[in-house]
């Protein structure tokens, strides 16, 4: 029997709180926070027609003649994924995770709203809510609040300059900033103002909560980073700066303080619109760190990493078509891409209907066949195994369920 | 000295032994913090006896006509040196659309350009908000600047808009901040702001196909392609009735029907600074029907017509008298004053000047448990600390920064219900944190402001009553460098 329909079966109200399966009760009873997601966010709308490339369909090289990825075994070509499909060859250190299984893709996803302004559709992607802009909160903060377990101040985490909209909202999270800064001790770490700042909190009715909580998370980040490296293979060796470095640095984070359970980090600079290259150059540039950094993080989660779902996806994809400037303009579906120990990996997920003229999306550019919320509700639903009352709470107005979309193993 | 100060600090701790916190009636020095905190952005040195001297009575009468309040020579001259706040809608979108063509170009170094001429932009925005906001004395006004702004938010990292916002501050808002409500709903809904923001500018009539004259693409990446609602949803949703003001999802349907072509042309703004347009020839023609009238075809003025009714409309008096009685004295406003307020503005036929008297003068704004009891936003936190600290501001960059770490970046609020003035939606466990951090940096000296350590004794003195005895006894208990912190960083100083 199906979960779903095991589910509906049952009376709406009490039922949905019973825990359904072994798993369910290990993940909520036992051990409520060892499921852990991990989204990255590619702002500026990444071309996800060369990341996993159709190059096997002959329109693709005739709508990209000068930046389209060759054919796996030339030179500069595409990594083959499926005889079909060809992965970046920027991205080759994701290829083990691909033949182990652990690295999916879904095509032609995205937001079902048309905007191709990346302000709005960043926004929809963030709110779970495409078309509505008034939404107050980010589906990952939403996610907080629903999640078994009692939650600690540092269990979500983003990685930036700012708190993301994807985590604004009532439940806590901590936002830290990029790069070696990013858990040092702050001014309440010495003695002398901690222990004038202490005094004047204890005890305020307004405020000694918040003031605690925020003593209490920034302890468990500085300790988390200063941990000592659980089972590492490698010791932790240094990386480059950038996404490589921040993600080894969420993986140590991730080991060492066990409450933690989400986390987002954006990583900007995918916007090509002129000279983006094909097999080199500034696409080239921009997906090698990102591929380091996820096989690292894969790498340093160690045996985590199978209780780990990574999502990453992007605001909208980019025209088919490559401009008169060697680069591509705002389009619509893109690829999604999913690591970790239950995905249903190795494998180019959705509803593919090629590149040719009649197939694409006014024209242009991809259409979107699988909506970007059926694939985090699935991920919600399979790996944070959550109930569909709580679902509903995430992803309000979500479309049917996309049939036969199975990206995280059941 | 030491002994002087020392003194100082004790006669502050008996003045809050003798004179519970929440006896009535308010001592005239309560009642000078209190609207020095509310109508301005906390005390500056000094301002606690002006106010006492001149009368809160008269210093809210002066707040609420400011023309006879000068700018210090000082704020004039640095405010006439910034370059964008100081030119046309049309100029600064010109030059932000100029960089962006080369860089599709690929003009040599156009990469570099663009990012100096969009930082430029952006900073000498903030700092025609921010300078004004810490040195103006016309401080009520800087007050209601915030306010209206997040009431008709924009942001700043959509597209144009960067280049937009000093224009719509200046022309579509300050202007009107105690004026007519209707003036400035009608100049924010023909800002192209706006009109980018929401998406109205694309709005068509089903069906519209762009002509041979296109709209230049670099401005309107949206091609217009049929109705878009998310303006005539916000407009009153957000805006004027509030989301129980009663209206269905046809209504929002309808209205922006009636408010198709409310455009603006990229190549008109840049060229001759024509910030709105009114295209017929994408405006739907039908007859409309919306909140229970019937909208016979009548062009732009069926979007007038739209805006007067919805400016005069009971729901969007107890909206902004909501809103009102929220900002300036508690997060759960007591409904009798929100009441008056909206009678206040009805009879007023939408006066704000009018509606914030009345919310001065009420006994709920004077009340002893509406004392200290906002919690303030990171805008006004900074803010209210670089006034008190009476230190000039010789660089707004570490301000900025500040903001954005404490999530209220300036300008950078995504939604279009703009920043919340609550405590719920600021008091969280990174923030005070964060706020101690900006406070110990600030009262030591190390801010790039280069600003000397602040004096403790004389903040002790600025901050007058608003830093309670209980919080005074500790700060006087520890060693002088650490003091200023102390105060800027207290439980005290995060209310207002």
């Amino acid at each position: 029997m199906q979960r779903r329909s095991f589910l509906n079966s049952l009376a709406v109200g009490a039922s949905l709180i019973v825990p359904v399966g072994r798993n369910a009760w290990a993940a909520t009873v036992d051990n409520p926070t060892r499921k852990k997601l991990i989204v990255i966010m590619l702002r500026g709308a990444v071309d996800g027609l060369n990341v996993v490339a159709p190059v096997a369909d002959q329109n693709y090289l005739r709508l990209r003649p000068t930046i389209g990825l060759g054919m796996p075994g030339t030179e500069g070509g595409a990594i083959d994924l499926d005889g079909y499909f060809g992965l970046h060859p920027a991205l080759s250190m994701l290829q083990p995770l691909w033949q182990q299984k652990k690295l999916a893709f879904v095509h032609a996803s995205g937001s079902p709203d048309p905007s191709r302004s990346h302000f709005d559709a960043q926004d929809y992607m963030e709110s779970g809510t495409p078309g509505r802009k008034n939404t107050p909160d980010g589906w990952m903060n939403r996610l907080v609040t629903v999640l078994p377990g009692a939650s600690t101040p540092s269990r979500a985490l983003s990685i930036g300059p700012v708190m993301p909209r994807i985590l604004a909202g009532t439940a806590a999270a901590v936002n830290l900033p990029t790069g070696k800064s990013g858990a040092k001790a702050n001014v309440l770490d010495r003695p002398a103002i901690g222990k004038a700042f202490d005094q004047m909190y204890a005890g305020h009715e307004g405020f000694q909560a918040a003031y605690m909580d925020g003593k209490n998370a920034h302890k468990e980040i500085l300790d988390a980073s200063m941990g000592s490296e659980k089972q590492m293979a490698d010791g932790g060796a240094p990386l480059p700066n950038g996404f490589p470095d921040d993600a080894a640095h969420l993986a140590k984070l991730m080991r060492n303080n066990p409450r933690m359970q989400l986390a987002f980090v954006a990583l900007g600079g995918w916007d090509t619109h002129a000279n983006q290259g094909a097999g080199k150059g500034q696409l080239a540039n921009r997906l090698a760190p990102l591929g380091q950094g996820l096989a690292v993080l894969a790498e340093r989660l160690g045996p985590m990493f199978n209780d780990t779902t990574i999502v990453v996806m992007s605001e909208f994809g980019r025209t088919a078509r490559e401009n008169g400037n060697g680069g591509t303009d705002h389009g619509h579906g893109n690829v999604m891409w999913l690591l970790g120990g239950g995905v249903a990996g190795g494998k180019v997920h959705g509803d593919w209907r090629g590149v040719g003229d009649a197939a694409l999306n006014e024209g242009r550019d991809l259409p979107v066949t699988t909506d970007f919320r059926s694939v985090l509700a699935q991920v919600c639903e399979r790996h944070l195994l959550l109930s569909d009352q709580n679902l509903s709470r995430i992803f309000q107005d979500m479309p049917a369920r996309a049939a036969g979309l199975n990206v995280m193993r059941t | 000295m030491y002994r002087l100060r020392n003194s100082i600090f004790t006669i502050g701790v008996l003045l809050f032994a003798i004179v519970p916190a929440h006896a009535a009636p308010l001592s005239m020095e309560q009642q000078a913090v209190h609207v020095l905190n509310r109508l301005a952005n906390g005390p500056k040195p000094g301002d606690i006896d002006r106010v006492v001297k001149m009368g809160v009575q008269r210093y809210i009468d002066t707040q609420l006509n400011p023309q006879s309040l000068l700018y210090p020579p000082a704020l004039t001259e640095r405010l006439a040196a910034l370059d964008s706040p100081n030119r046309s809608a049309g100029e600064v979108a010109g030059k932000f659309i100029e960089a962006r063509k080369d860089v599709r170009e690929q003009e040599e170094g156009a990469t570099q350009r663009r990012r100096e001429v969009l930082g430029a932009i952006t900073r000498d925005t903030a700092d025609a908000r921010l300078l004004r906001a810490i040195d103006s004395p016309r401080q009520l006004e800087e007050v209601m600047v915030d306010f209206w702004f997040n009431h008709f938010n924009v942001h700043s990292s959509k597209g144009i808009d960067r280049a937009l916002i000093a224009s719509y501050e200046r022309d579509a808002i300050r202007p009107y901040v105690f004026g007519s409500f209707r003036d400035m709903l009608g100049a924010t809904a023909k800002h192209p702001a706006m009109l980018y923001y929401l998406d109205n500018q694309a709005s068509t009539a089903p069906g519209f196909v762009p002509g041979k004259k296109r709209m230049q693409a670099d401005a309107a990446p949206v091609q217009p392609k049929g109705l878009n609602e998310n303006y005539a949803r916000e407009l009153m949703e957000l805006h004027t009735l509030g989301v129980d003001g009663g209206y269905t999802q046809k209504d929002v349907t309808e209205l922006a029907r009636m408010l198709t072509g409310w455009t603006y042309n990229p190549r008109a703004l840049v060229l001759r600074n024509q910030t709105f347009v009114f295209a017929d020839e994408r405006h739907d023609h039908g007859v409309k029907q919306w909140l229970g009238r019937t909208v016979p075809d009548q062009g732009q003025a069926e979007g007038e017509m739209a805006l007067d009714v919805l400016a005069q409309h009971p729901a969007t008096a107890r909206h902004l008298g909501f809103k009102l009685a929220q900002y300036f004295v508690q997060d759960q406003p007591p409904p009798a004053l929100v009441d008056r307020l909206a009678r206040s503005y009805l009879d007023s036929k939408g006066d704000i000047r009018t509606v914030l008297r009345t919310l001065f003068a009420s006994a709920e704004f004077m009340a002893p448990e509406a004392i200290g009891a906002k919690f303030k936003t990171p805008y006004q936190y900074v803010v209210s600390a670089m006034r008190a600290s009476g230190a000039p501001v010789s660089n707004t960059g570490p301000l900025l920064n500040t903001m954005s770490q404490l999530g209220m970046p300036l300008y950078g609020c995504q939604t279009p219900d703009g920043y919340k003035n609550t405590k719920a939606a600021w008091l969280n466990p990174d923030a005070l944190t964060r706020r101690i951090t900006f406070a110990t940096a600030l009262g030591s000296g190390k801010l790039p402001l280069a600003s000397p350590a602040i004096d403790a004794g004389q903040l002790q003195a600025t901050l007058g009553g608003s830093i309670s005895g209980r919080t005074l006894t500790m700060v006087a208990a520890n060693p002088e460098p650490l003091r200023a912190a102390m105060l800027l960083g207290s439980p005290d100083f995060m209310q207002r």
